[in-house]
């Protein structure tokens, strides 16, 4: 194993101090005496770190560009006069630089002398850990004293006096911020370096950091020097992570020390898929450190990565298997072995009773892919059936379906460096700054650069305008009109001539084409027409279409505002075939990117949970494919798909399914119609939840099977772009078993005989198994980093880009796309359309989240109305109210706002309180049954505060989680 | 013929009453019902003259008065001044004056003479000629014509202006922008001001060579916000030019399109320094930037910029008029052309003095200045701005050149200088110096940022006698990391003046203990 992922040590990165130049040109220089040979454009500092010549620097650090303010990292060069900072200074062909000299030791020590005299360092008091940046700096230039005295004017001391010759009031000294609950600013240490306020602007993208005043004045603000709580600050620690000294540090680390070893790891949030270094000590998480050689975040985080994960440790966590006769008992702590042999004699009873198909799984997108693919097998070898489903039925199902169907592959077509070469993104049904940030601030970034922002939401959505970033086009489209506005914009590019002729006969069937342009140029599908169903501005439509066909590369992201309708398969469509028209597939750039909401959701989709699909989207009826898999497991598998998540509730509620095993998804908050639900569990006579809380399905559970944290185990997660990314444990399982060993302890107990010894082993029979994962092992893994599916002998590093010659189905294939409205309709009863979505602090249902301290950001789900509808209600900022559809009513409080259009609510499901899916309807995607979260007619109504539905529910929560306390020994 | 009455609107002349004299000679005219036309001149820059009114004689030319006050004015006319009558104010032809008469006037040329928002008066003194030659010539011509005529920065760094300009034709780019820097904030300066608010065409004329020669269609003169008058000058001027076509798509009827317009300071001292006008020019907060890369290459909104002082683009038109060979031929060693020499402080005969290179320090002060204004001996002279070095009597020596100014460890500058008697406290000299930076500091680099407010500290207290030696050493090292450190100017010569003052006056260092109080 690499030493760099071994936990018994601390992964420690090279800061080059600059970024990496991309010129193809190369320049040899000497530095010290030492040859090296960069990259034209690359900084002296750099190049000498790569020559292994360290030179000291404070304001520098390679995730940002040069800025040239500490100069404590000053060269001499052979000709030139002067000394000039090696960050700023580009190499040169044959140049000859001295980083150590007299001359430049006195000028440091200088500097340094200068630092220290507005520093606790130099008063001789201890300041943060001690070990800083700057605390090594000042060793390394050999600082021994602070000539100038602590009597001058400082940051340092609170107390008044007059600073002598200034016959002014010490009124530099700001006190300490400990706002924010994950870090301090502590400004007395600050050396006003900007690492912060340039990592919050060109990595970040919120600008919510300043300087201000200047001179000695200088200081380091949030906002409108405001505590960091109270200003734009996303506590996404970019700014801690840049500081090199202990003004901005975490609390963990000031409280606990700092960490003693690490491992690299992913994140167990979005489907970024972001890496980072778990830093431990002792058998405590201290920090989450974004490591710099993850290819999907480049070494940034978001407030969910990188603080978030104190869940690990809250005392909510169960850590003892639990069982119950009935789901009105209290739970009742038992073994490992007791739960487990309870559980497979409960299977095996149901499937004697009921039939073989009775018991079914779900399998979770939060799991790697061994334990997902374990699951999925335990259902298909164990119980004999198909009835495997996983939680991306209710997301992105008709992703995999929309471009399964017309490219041929169920991901994303790019890598998320893909971005960097984008000149107009288009982002539609997604809000990245809240979901997706560390995505959402590299395309940011790109616009900085002048790349052309399109926004299809019915919400103004932090991605359309804010700091140095505005949309060229947001489309406010009326929910559940995605398809008609999709294919106006076809449409545009149709009859006004603007398709990519050549790239469509080279690519795709010309005759598929052709019906297709011959449907979308009809009138019905004209902007004018279009307009008038969708509420956007038929020129905000043609200006969009106009600009994504003839702009440069064009990129579509998207999100749940996809595929969240009953037409979402359609709209996934409609999207892949804009692509297709306007040639923006098969290079850096452009594609057809899904912004998939979980960390492991693309991976568990790979892993076969569908019903109907082995790992690798191959279909179950296929008998080559099968055979695959029956000559290693030793099992007929059963050729008929399995039944879906929505199906099995039916089948309960109808009698006819009464066991499952759910492994990390809590699908009564977050499947739709919440009582349906609730009636197809209570329905059951077995209900497995495996999870790290008892969740809202638990209240319906007879067993618990307490699951592990992505921090105790071995694995893998798969993310939005197809990238492959290492999970590695740094704790121990706290609950005894990672949830891979407890599956194959439940699988040994149905009397498979399962062997794994190690998550690698499992990978290993993955890969033998499915083409597009035959090259992946954890050697390879660990020696690249990470690979991006398929990998195979075709592509043994992995596919950053798909469809590069071709489409992996043959010829792209055009499909009518006609826009269907759905059934849900506003009406006089409800005239509102409610719409969901995330924020930035909480993730989906909030089980992780509202166990940290992100609660801060966001205690409660609000409800987003308009002015004028919140006027019509008589409804003021704040006030609770009634939210009710035909499906059911809740209450919550209104936030008044027009990001919202007139017509439009929107509210988040973070909190099980709210049950926004008491509200949410049964209708769903034709074609993947994937609910239609985002169209719900409502009404709105002042309210009292919570219903009854929610006092009862929340009554019947508080009763079936109690557990039994446990007997005393005689 | 109607009278003619030239009454300076500069602002030196206002600070010194003209626009009281003006009102005075008004209602005087009027009392007295005698028609005549008032034109609001710039100054020629004899400021111990100012107010100085002339008349435009049938007979006898322009005759000149001064200094005049508002009770002179009854006299004046009574004196027949409107015909170049004799009076006590009264100082003959202006050209005749010795001061001015003296001077080699190319840039300053038309500056006081004429009417400066009249475009008619600006061409019929020899306006417009430079800007009708390059639209007809090559951009590269152009550059190598100021290359050529040996023009450096007359901001202070001295930079061959061709060599800038060759760097900004060279690189390609969507857009490109010729910035003016008109933050004149020096000590003791005021020839970007004179010019601007004297003869604005010659600045536009001078920037829109520039847009032509490299490629650039907009421009910007970033003045500070201490010269309301300049602004207002320049306003209008532009919209002058504009409607007259010198800007616009087609710069004198040419293909050539180049605009601009005037920005206005916030008060910043550094914003001054070229990098951190570009950030306030961006509308950022005025802060350094790290070169490279040079604005050249990456300037305004990222785009490559010419940088020019107001001084170097006006001295752009005489030399496209009468050729580089012309203007080569004026001064020393490889500082060529002329220079406007402002000479402030305490001096009998403070003013703008344009000359070409290589007068010695000695005749600027002594003779053309006139010693100083208390008739005490001069002990010291700033030359350059605050961030000059002090120059002893000893130096007077010293050619006024670029590089015999640094070979002595000082600086040329702007060209303003300052003089001071025997009375100056150097000690307080340097501590001013210190002070100055560090009220100005941008903040950005440690070395001025901290440096500067740890500079006054230790200067207090060697001026307290504490351990005199050992502050000594200490400023002498901070100066060192000053010099060496610092990202700009602004910290890096700011050692300039308080390592003179140290060197060349030491007893002012060293001062005598107080006496200890009898027993």
């Amino acid at each position: 194993m690499n030493a760099a992922f071994d936990i018994k040590s601390l992964v420690q990165e090279i800061d080059y101090g600059t970024p990496a130049s991309e010129a193809e040109q190369q320049v040899t220089l000497t530095v010290d005496g030492k040859s090296v040979t960069v990259p034209a454009g690359t900084s002296i500092m750099r190049a000498s770190m790569e020559a292994g010549v360290e030179i000291p620097k404070l304001c520098a650090t390679d995730m940002l560009d040069s800025f040239g303010s500490c100069r404590v990292c000053l060269v001499e060069i052979d000709g030139r006069g002067g000394t000039p900072a090696s960050c700023t200074t580009p190499v040169g062909e044959g140049m000859v630089v001295h980083t150590q000299t007299d001359r430049l030791n006195a000028i440091r020590r200088g500097v340094m002398e200068l630092y220290v005299s507005d520093h606790p360092t130099g008063w001789n008091e201890k300041a943060g850990t001690g070990a800083s940046e700057f605390d090594k700096v000042a060793k390394t230039v050999g600082l021994t004293e602070n000539r100038y005295g602590i009597e001058g004017r400082n940051h340092v001391k609170q107390e008044d006096g007059v600073a002598p010759g200034h016959g002014s009031l010490a009124v530099d000294y700001i006190a300490r911020d400990e706002s924010n609950p994950y870090f301090t600013y502590d400004p007395a240490q600050c050396i006003v370096c900007s690492r912060c306020v340039r990592a919050c602007e060109e990595v970040q993208g919120t600008f919510a950091l300043t300087i201000e005043g200047r001179g000695f004045e200088s200081r380091m603000v949030a906002g409108m020097h405001e505590d960091f709580i109270a200003s734009e600050c996303v506590s996404c620690g970019a700014c801690v992570q840049a500081c090199p000294t202990d003004a901005l540090r975490e609390k963990s680390v000031l409280a606990k020390g700092l960490p003693e070893r690490s491992a690299v790891t992913t994140c167990a949030y979005c489907g970024v898929g972001c890496s980072f270094k778990a830093e431990v000590k002792g058998d405590e998480v201290i920090r989450m450190m974004p490591y710099k050689e993850g290819k999907a975040n480049h070494g940034h985080s978001c407030v969910k990565g990188r603080f978030a994960y104190g869940y690990a440790t809250h005392k909510d966590r169960i850590l003892s298997p639990m069982i119950r006769e009935k789901v009105t008992d209290p739970w009742r702590e038992v073994s490992w072995e007791e739960a487990i042999a309870h559980t497979a004699k409960e299977f095996r009873r149901i499937q004697y009773q009921y039939g073989r198909t009775a018991i079914g799984g779900i399998t979770s997108s939060r799991c790697t892919n061994e334990e997902t693919y374990l699951v999925q097998k335990l259902v298909r070898q164990g119980f004999r059936n198909n009835n495997v489903d996983t939680c991306a039925r209710v997301c992105h199902s008709p992703t995999g379906y929309g471009l399964g169907q017309t490219y041929g592959t169920s991901a994303g077509t790019q890598d998320f460096d893909s971005v960097e070469f984008t000149d107009v993104a288009v982002v539609i049904g997604a809000n990245p700054v809240s979901a997706h940030p560390v995505f959402a601030s590299r395309l940011k970034k790109r616009l900085r650069q002048g790349a052309k922002l399109i926004v299809l939401d019915p919400r103004r959505t932090e991605m359309v305008k804010s700091a140095h970033i505005e949309a060229a086009y947001h489309l406010p489209l009326k929910p559940g009109t995605n398809v008609a506005v999709l294919t106006a914009l076809a449409h545009v590019v149709v009859t006004e001539g603007l398709f990519d002729e050549a790239f469509i006969r080279e690519r795709c069937d010309w005759a598929e084409f052709q019906d297709w342009a011959s449907f979308v140029a009809l009138p019905e599908n004209s902007p004018e027409i279009v307009g008038k169903l969708s509420g956007v501005d038929p020129e905000l439509i043609r200006g969009a279409a106009r600009l994504y066909a003839t702009g440069g590369n064009g990129a579509i992201y998207y999100g749940l505002g996809v595929t969240e309708h009953s037409q979402g398969s359609t709209t996934v469509m409609a999207i892949a075939n804009l692509a297709m028209a306007t040639g923006n597939i098969g290079r850096p750039g452009v594609g057809v990117n899904p912004l998939r909401g979980q960390n492991n959701v693309q991976g568990s989709c790979d892993m076969g949970s569908f019903p109907h699909e082995l790992p690798g989207y191959r279909h179950i009826s296929g008998e080559a494919v099968r055979d695959i898999y029956e000559s290693l497991w030793g099992v007929k598998l059963d050729d008929e798909p399995g039944l879906r998540i929505p199906n099995m509730l039916d089948a309960a509620v109808d009698g006819s399914f009464k066991g499952i095993y759910i492994q990390g998804e809590d699908i009564l908050q977050s499947d739709p119609d919440t009582k349906h639900v609730a009636a197809g569990l209570a329905a059951m006579e077995c209900v497995v939840v495996h999870d790290l809380f008892l969740n809202e399905t638990a209240n319906y559970a007879h067993v618990f099977l307490p699951g592990s944290t992505f921090l105790e185990k071995d694995g893998t997660f798969t993310n939005a772009e197809r990238r492959i990314n290492m999970v590695r444990k740094v704790l121990e399982p706290k609950a005894r078993y990672a949830d891979w060993e407890a599956t194959q302890e439940l699988a040994r107990a149905i009397g498979l005989d399962w062997n794994y010894r190690h998550p690698s082993e499992i990978m290993d029979e993955i890969a033998k198994t499915t083409p597009s994962f035959a090259g992946v092992s954890f050697e390879l893994l660990d020696r690249v980093g990470s690979v991006q599916w398929p990998c195979n002998e075709k592509a043994p590093l992995g596919t950053p880009i798909m469809h590069i010659d071709g489409f992996v189905r043959g010829k792209g294939k055009f499909i009518r796309t006609e826009y269907v409205a759905t059934d849900e309709r506003t009406g006089p009863r409800f005239p509102l359309l409610l719409t969901t979505g995330r924020i930035l602090s909480q993730y989906n249902v909030g089980a992780q989240t509202r166990r940290t301290e992100n609660v801060m950001w966001h205690a409660e789900d609000r409800l987003e109305i308009h002015p004028h509808d919140a006027e019509n209600r008589g409804i003021r900022d704040g006030d609770w109210v009634r939210l009710a559809s035909r499906s059911g009513e809740t209450s919550l409080r209104a936030l008044i706002t027009d990001r919202v259009s007139p017509g439009v609510v929107y509210t988040t499901f973070h909190h099980p309180d709210t049950q926004a899916n008491v509200i949410t309807t049964d209708f769903s995607d034709w074609a993947t049954n994937c609910p239609e979260y985002k169209v719900t007619a409502v009404q709105v109504a002042p309210s009292n505060g919570p219903t009854e539905w929610q006092r009862d529910y929340n009554e019947q929560a508080r009763q079936s989680r109690r557990i039994a306390p446990l007997e005393a020994a005689e | 013929m109607i009278p003619r009455i030239y009454i300076p609107g500069d602002s030196g002349a206002l600070a010194l009453g003209a626009e009281k004299v003006a009102k005075a000679i008004e209602k005087e005219l009027a009392d007295r019902g005698i028609e005549a036309k008032i034109v609001r001149n710039g100054s020629r820059g004899a400021y111990f003259l100012e107010p100085m009114v002339e008349v435009a004689t049938a007979d006898k030319g322009r005759v000149a008065y001064g200094p005049v006050k508002p009770s002179d004015v009854k006299s004046l006319f009574d004196c027949g001044f409107l015909t170049g009558g004799y009076h006590k104010r009264w100082l003959g032809a202006p050209d005749k004056i010795p001061f001015l008469a003296k001077q080699t006037r190319l840039t300053f040329a038309r500056c006081g003479v004429i009417n400066p928002l009249s475009l008619d008066h600006y061409k019929a003194h020899g306006g417009l000629k430079g800007l009708q030659n390059a639209v007809a010539m090559a951009p590269a011509d152009i550059v190598k014509q100021v290359t050529e005529s040996g023009l450096r920065g007359r901001g202070g760094a001295g930079f061959p202006t061709g060599i800038k300009w060759k760097t900004v034709l060279e690189t390609t780019a969507d857009r490109k922008y010729i910035v003016c820097n008109a933050d004149e904030g020096d000590s003791g300066t005021f020839a970007d001001r004179m010019i601007m608010e004297g003869d604005p065409f010659v600045l536009i004329e001078g920037m829109a060579i520039a847009g032509i020669a490299t490629g650039a269609t907009k421009g910007f003169i970033y003045i500070r916000s201490e010269y309301p008058h300049a602004v207002a000058v320049m306003r209008k001027a532009v919209e002058i030019a504009r409607g007259a076509g010198l800007l616009g798509l087609n710069v004198l009827g040419s293909p050539n399109a180049f605009d601009m317009e005037v920005r206005v300071g916030a008060g910043a001292y550094v914003c001054g320094e070229e990098t951190s006008l570009l950030d306030s020019l961006e509308g950022k907060r005025g802060q350094v930037r790290a070169k490279p890369p040079l604005p050249a290459h990456k300037g305004l909104f990222g785009k490559p910029t010419v940088i020019n002082n107001v001084i170097s683009l006006a001295s752009v038109p005489i030399i496209m008029d009468k050729g580089a060979a012309f203007y080569k031929d004026f001064g020393m060693g490889r500082s060529r052309g002329t220079i406007p020499i402002q000479i402030a402080g305490n001096v009998k005969y403070p003013g703008l003095y344009e000359a070409a290179f290589g007068m010695t320090l000695g005749e600027i002060v002594d003779d053309i200045g006139g010693g100083t204004a208390t008739g005490r001996p001069v002990k010291a002279v700033q030359v350059g701005g605050p961030l000059g070095a002090y120059f002893p009597r000893a130096l007077f020596d010293t050619p006024f050149d670029y590089e015999a100014f640094a070979a002595k460890d000082g600086l040329i500058g702007h060209a303003g200088i300052v003089v001071f008697d025997d009375t100056a406290d150097m000690l307080k000299q340097a501590r001013f110096a210190m002070e100055f930076c560090s009220i100005e500091s941008c903040g950005k680099c440690t070395p001025c940022r901290i440096g500067s407010t740890r500079g006054v500290e230790v200067l207090d207290r060697l001026a307290q006698s504490i351990e005199p030696e050992k502050q000594i050493a200490l400023v002498t090292d901070l100066c060192n990391t000053m010099k060496f450190g610092s990202l700009c100017a602004l910290g890096g010569f700011t050692p300039y003046p308080v390592m003179s003052a140290l060197n060349h006056f030491p007893e002012d260092f060293r001062p005598t203990p107080v006496a200890e109080a009898a027993e």
